[in-house]
């Protein structure tokens, strides 16, 4: 079984590749998969019917935590349902092969879903544990979502495949809670095991009985919303927006008959539970005769199915619900000739919509004379469907009304009533069967004969099939008699044992049956005085709208909900996260019992110093906070960034003091960089009780962040597990330095975690001013004319054109002795002061850093203090030369040097594992080199190398970004005008060079 | 353990000054917020490792307890070059959102705005559609009413 269905979903999965190869003709193909199962299923019957108890089944654990397994059984009641999934579906595969064109669109989609629709249905019947039939359940529900919805084109699909998915994975949800309470109450999900039991379950003073009773009525619920039983039943007409063959499948033979599969499997052993009779008899026989009510108006020939369908379902529903051996007999016969004529008559609406393009009984006319072949078909398949002898429908027919009758006689007036119902409602079947007909073939007095195009063979050929069976199995039901009592025998014997017949003798049935012809032709002779009556009869209200209302109430609450939510101003939100985050910290502080911490103090007899630096942070803060020029504000903040990095340094933090006085550094030139065209002034835009607002929070805040401070100080019991790091830095990760070998070596995770948001963050920041790439070339120097980059353009520097001349004539010489692009600047923005202390002191800081990186294994400094040095000194490259000085000291980009780094990072974890290590694994190497003597070398330094080189590339893409590419904006906004002046000396130079 | 109030009181006060400007509407302002909480949250961190010591550079013989604790130093180390980072990519949102709209500013979400005053009427659910009753209209001419799709939401 577990082959089959993978065989299902597996053709499923490669179905979308075969259509554009083979187009419509690959449905044959998958045609071959259900009918070999098919096959295969006529094989098993000896198995199947060996023994009533030793079915064949399949277990494998899935989940035995969950007690979840793949559980598989194959009864009769399984085999029959399987044989109308199976062969149904093998034939209207095989039908899509002549239904569709070949250049639809998403015909393999389609197809792929029809198919593993096939495949959830068989999982669905054949599934003996709750939840695997639940998965299947839903999964059937998806697939009819996505089937409906097929012509995704259409308003009218997508929200009738919408409206199934709504009101069945409603009905779906409520059966999971039912499953699962009756799961817990029998203590197994297996269902072969829950049957066994089950009359304990609900005895009358088991503990269980009031859940079990509960259970059952919300699996109902959604057995009766799958199979479109009121007040379920309006999406089921709404569904006839999908392809004809998906009706005839999911809506015929299939899926509407999971929900009473379902009514049928667990009817052997709860059908005496509170709730089941009067749920099922009630609301099976109301839908039968509303569907059937409703038929007899539709002039839509698949409307009118569609309303029988839903009639049929619930008189289905309501005899197999009865749970008797008779009931069951007759309720399965009738579900095997319902699935199909059902089948065929869709399967004819199909071909004749095909052939006309239409399916509106009033302009159809003259059919049966167009194609008498298809209508000797349909006239079988409404035959069988209205009860007329010598058809399926007739043989079922019979037993059902057996059924009723012994129901009538045992049950009294409750009984009678059911048996009236059931009688009233064939009526109308056989009125609407007959409208079918007469609607779809007969020739009407007004208008010609409908352009009628010949049917091939092929296209006939499913429908034809389902109804010479309909005929063999209304001539000869032995078969399918034997086939049934595997089932009914579940049941208890009451009596003698009833069998499928064609003639019963002088039975009361039989005279039912005689009514309800007599009746329904009366009742389709005098169809102009019905329609008149369902025209003048006043409306119940439609379920439809009520679920209109429904759906439009829950839109409306969200609607509300977000509009009072979701205001769309970032003060608002941050306001409410505050104020809850305040709140709940000082509602845990007040609750719970607080520990604080045993001594509190001012002053740190190790830094009485940090005094100082305190003071110096309070009084920036609050500036930072009032400032109302940017670049203060900046600056202000920048205050309390070196008052910390103060603070670090009095602490015995010398590695946090150096890294945050680079950052705090770079970070100022980054601002000033960004921000040059900003405005100077801060506007305040939030004023009156805003301002009050802010105060408040950040006031309660910084209070309510001290206490939590406080708190968690206090609650600290444990050795802090740092204590062990001074000797594991020492003995594993060989190195002096303790922070650096735990951000090298203890913690790499970490730090490896950390780089990897700074190569993010620098390539967000160069895409962000970038846009298009990621800009890595920038271009050299040797491109550019001199004394082009940065002219000033202002009126009042035409005052000085003396010396203007002579600082270009000194800036346009060939060679320049500090800078290698310093000639690219305008002369009026070099200094030659700068100029000459950049040449000094670049390659000393670049080696200095270098030094940094390498001894900060045992010594403050390591990859982060290094880089940042190493991205000074490009700092100072850029701020002295340029953009083009900044393009002449990187020549590696920005890109490389990140992915280098993160990349040797990686290889350094990783390596350890080749050589039986764990990651990030480091070892201590000792060797000698020539010059240098003795060496220990750590390889975690390798670590910090690719830490380095990340670094370096964040301060190369903040440069390149905030500086390089603004300054070339800047230029083309003003550029324009001063081109033509360039003269051509500079030209030649740049040529020269 | 005992607590250095006066970090604390350093933390509160950043932690006070930085929410002031978060809650601002001026992006300049919103970011200067943010590295304030940075600062106030590394004191926090440094706070918990206790008095000053010494700095964690390995002396054999000298007492662990001596050193000033080096794992909140190794998270406020990367801390402060996330924060960098961090503070990096705001500059280029605030030079963009300069560039695009001349603003420094938060916008109001006007998208939210929308929803907000959002009709419950929605084509695509609540447009009344005549029914089909055809897949195959155009093939020949007998139906008549073509009932195609009223228009993509």
């Amino acid at each position: 079984m577990q082959i089959i269905l993978a065989v299902h979903f597996g053709a499923a999965l490669v179905a979308p590749w075969i259509f554009p190869r083979l187009g419509r003709r690959a449905f044959y193909l998958l045609a071959a998969v259900p009918a070999a199962a098919f096959v295969w299923l006529l094989f098993q019957h000896g198995a199947v019917y060996a023994s009533p108890a030793g079915a064949p089944a399949e277990v494998v654990p899935w989940i035995p935590q969950l007690q979840l397994n793949l559980a598989f059984r194959m009864d009769a009641l399984a085999w029959i349902m399987c044989l109308l999934v199976l062969g149904v579906g093998a034939l209207v595969l095989a039908y899509c092969g002549r239904y569709f064109k070949d250049g639809d669109p998403g015909l393999g989609g389609f197809g792929a879903q029809l198919l593993a629709f096939a495949g959830a249905m068989f999982g669905l019947v054949t599934a003996d544990d709750l939840i695997l039939l639940f998965i299947f359940w839903e999964l059937t529900t998806v697939l009819s979502y996505l089937l409906i919805g097929y012509a995704r084109a259409r308003i009218g699909a997508r929200r009738a495949a919408l409206q199934a998915l709504l009101v069945t994975t409603f009905g779906g949800l409520t059966m999971l809670v039912g499953l699962i309470m009756l799961g817990q109450a029998g203590r197994t999900y297996r269902i072969s095991e829950l049957l066994a039991q089950a009359p304990h379950l609900f005895a009358a003073g088991s503990p269980t009985a009031g859940i079990v009773n509960v259970a059952l009525l919300l699996i109902l619920v959604g057995a009766i919303s799958k199979s479109a039983l009121v007040p379920f039943h309006f999406w089921l007409p709404g569904a006839m927006a999908a392809p004809t063959p998906v009706s005839a499948y999911l809506h015929a033979a299939a899926m509407v008959k999971a929900g009473i599969y379902l009514v049928a499997r667990l009817a052997p052993g709860f059908s005496d539970t509170a709730y089941w009779q009067a749920m099922v008899l009630v609301l099976g026989l109301a839908t039968m005769l509303i569907g059937g009510w409703r038929a007899l108006r539709e002039f839509d020939l698949k409307l009118i199915l569609a309303y029988g369908t839903v009639s049929q379902l619930g008189f289905l529903t309501a005899v197999v619900g009865v749970g008797n051996r008779d009931a069951a007999l007759a309720g399965l016969a009738l579900l095997l000739a319902h699935g199909l004529f059902k089948a065929t008559l869709f399967l004819v609406v199909g071909i004749i919509d095909h052939q006309t393009g239409t399916r509106d009984i009033r302009n159809l006319s003259g059919v049966f004379r167009s194609a008498p072949a298809l209508g000797v078909v349909a006239g079988i398949g409404a035959a069988s469907m209205a009860g007329v002898p010598l058809t399926a429908g007739f043989i079922a027919k019979e037993s059902v009304y057996e059924a009723l009758v012994h129901v009538a006689q045992e049950r009294g007036p409750a009984g009678i009533l059911v048996l009236a119902a059931g009688v009233a409602g064939s009526v109308l079947t056989f009125a609407y069967s007959a409208r079918f007909l007469w609607g779809g073939f007969a020739d009407k007095d007004k208008g010609m004969a409908t352009v009628f195009k010949p049917v091939p063979g092929a296209f006939l050929f499913a429908p034809a099939l389902l109804s010479v069976l309909t005929v063999v199995y209304g001539l000869w039901p032995v078969p399918v008699d034997s086939w049934i009592a595997g089932y009914a025998s579940l049941f208890p014997a009451e009596g003698e044992v009833t069998h499928l017949a064609l003639w019963h003798g002088l039975t009361p049935a039989l005279g039912l049956t005689a009514l309800t012809l007599a009746a329904g032709t009366a009742l389709f002779l005098g169809r102009s005085t019905v329609t008149r009556l369902q025209d003048r009869s006043p409306s119940l209200g439609s379920a439809e709208a009520a679920y209109r209302g429904l759906v439009n109430a829950v839109d409306a609450a969200a609607i509300w909900v977000t509009g009072r939510t979701q205001r769309g101003s970032l003060y608002f939100y941050l306001s409410v996260i505050l104020t809850t985050a305040i709140g709940a910290n000082v509602l845990a502080l007040f609750l719970g019992r607080v520990p604080l911490p045993d001594t509190v103090y001012w002053v740190d007899p190790g830094s009485p110093v940090q005094l100082v630096a305190a003071a110096v942070i309070i009084v920036g803060a609050v500036a930072a906070a009032r400032a109302n020029k940017r670049f203060l504000a900046v600056l202000m903040v920048s205050v309390t960034g070196y008052g910390i990095a103060l603070i670090f340094a009095l602490q015995g933090a010398p590695d946090l003091a150096l890294t945050q006085m680079l950052v705090e550094t770079i970070i100022l030139v980054a601002f000033v960089l960004a921000m040059r065209r900003l405005p100077a002034r801060l506007r305040e835009r939030t004023v009156g009780s805003h301002r009050a607002v802010r105060l408040l929070i950040g006031a309660a805040f910084g209070l309510t962040m001290v206490c939590v401070a406080l708190a968690a100080m206090g609650a600290r019991t444990a050795r802090p597990v740092s204590l062990d790091f001074p000797n594991l830095a020492y003995t594993g990760g060989g190195g002096l330095n303790i922070v650096n070998v735990t951000l090298v070596d203890i913690r790499a995770w970490d730090t490896f975690g950390e780089i990897t948001v700074l190569a993010s963050a620098a390539t967000g920041v160069a895409s962000l001013i970038f846009l298009r790439s990621r800009g890595d070339r920038l271009a050299r120097a040797a491109t550019v004319q001199s004394g082009s980059v940065g002219r000033r353009q202002e009126a009042g520097l035409r005052n000085d054109d003396g010396a203007l001349a002579t600082a270009r004539r000194f800036a346009t010489v060939n060679r320049d002795p500090w800078l290698v692009a310093g000639r690219t600047l305008a002369p009026e923005r070099r200094s030659i002061i700068f100029e000459v202390i950049t040449r000094l002191l670049f390659h000393s800081v670049i080696v200095f850093s270098i030094y940094l990186l390498l001894a900060g294994h045992n010594l403050p400094g390591g990859g982060f203090s290094g880089g940042l040095i190493a991205g000074l000194a490009l700092t100072l490259r850029y701020l002295a030369g340029g953009r083009f000085e900044l393009a002449e000291a990187a020549r590696a980009s920005a890109g490389l040097l990140l992915g280098g780094g993160l990349a040797l990072a990686a290889v350094t974890g990783v390596a350890p594992l080749f050589l039986g290590g764990s990651v990030f694994q480091s070892a201590i190497l000792t060797f000698w080199l020539p010059v240098f003597g003795d060496i220990k070398f750590v390889t975690s330094t390798l670590f910090d190398i690719g830490v380095y080189l990340v670094v370096v590339g964040l301060v190369l893409d903040v440069l390149r970004s905030l500086g390089a590419e603004i300054d070339e904006h800047e230029e083309n906004n003003t550029s324009d005008e001063d081109e033509a002046e360039l003269d051509d000396d500079s030209l030649e130079v740049a040529r020269g060079r | 353990m005992a607590a250095n109030l006066t970090l604390l009181t350093v933390m509160g006060v950043l932690y006070a000054c930085g929410i002031y400007l978060l809650l601002e509407r001026s992006l300049t302002r919103v970011l200067l917020g943010l590295m304030m909480l940075a600062n106030a949250t590394n004191i926090l961190l440094l706070a918990t490792g206790g008095y000053a010591g010494l700095a964690p550079l390995f002396i054999k013989g000298v007492a662990v307890e001596a050193y000033n604790d080096p794992l909140p130093q190794a998270l406020i180390l990367t801390s402060i070059v996330i924060s960098f980072a961090v503070t990096a990519f705001m500059l280029g949102l605030i030079y963009r959102s300069w560039l695009l709209s001349r603003a420094d500013e938060v916008q109001i979400d006007p998208e939210d705005r929308r929803v907000a005053q959002q009709d419950i009427y929605d084509v695509e659910e609540d447009s009344v559609i005549a029914p089909d009753t055809s897949e195959f209209p155009a093939e020949t001419g007998t139906s008549r009413k073509k009932t195609r799709a009223g228009g993509r939401p």
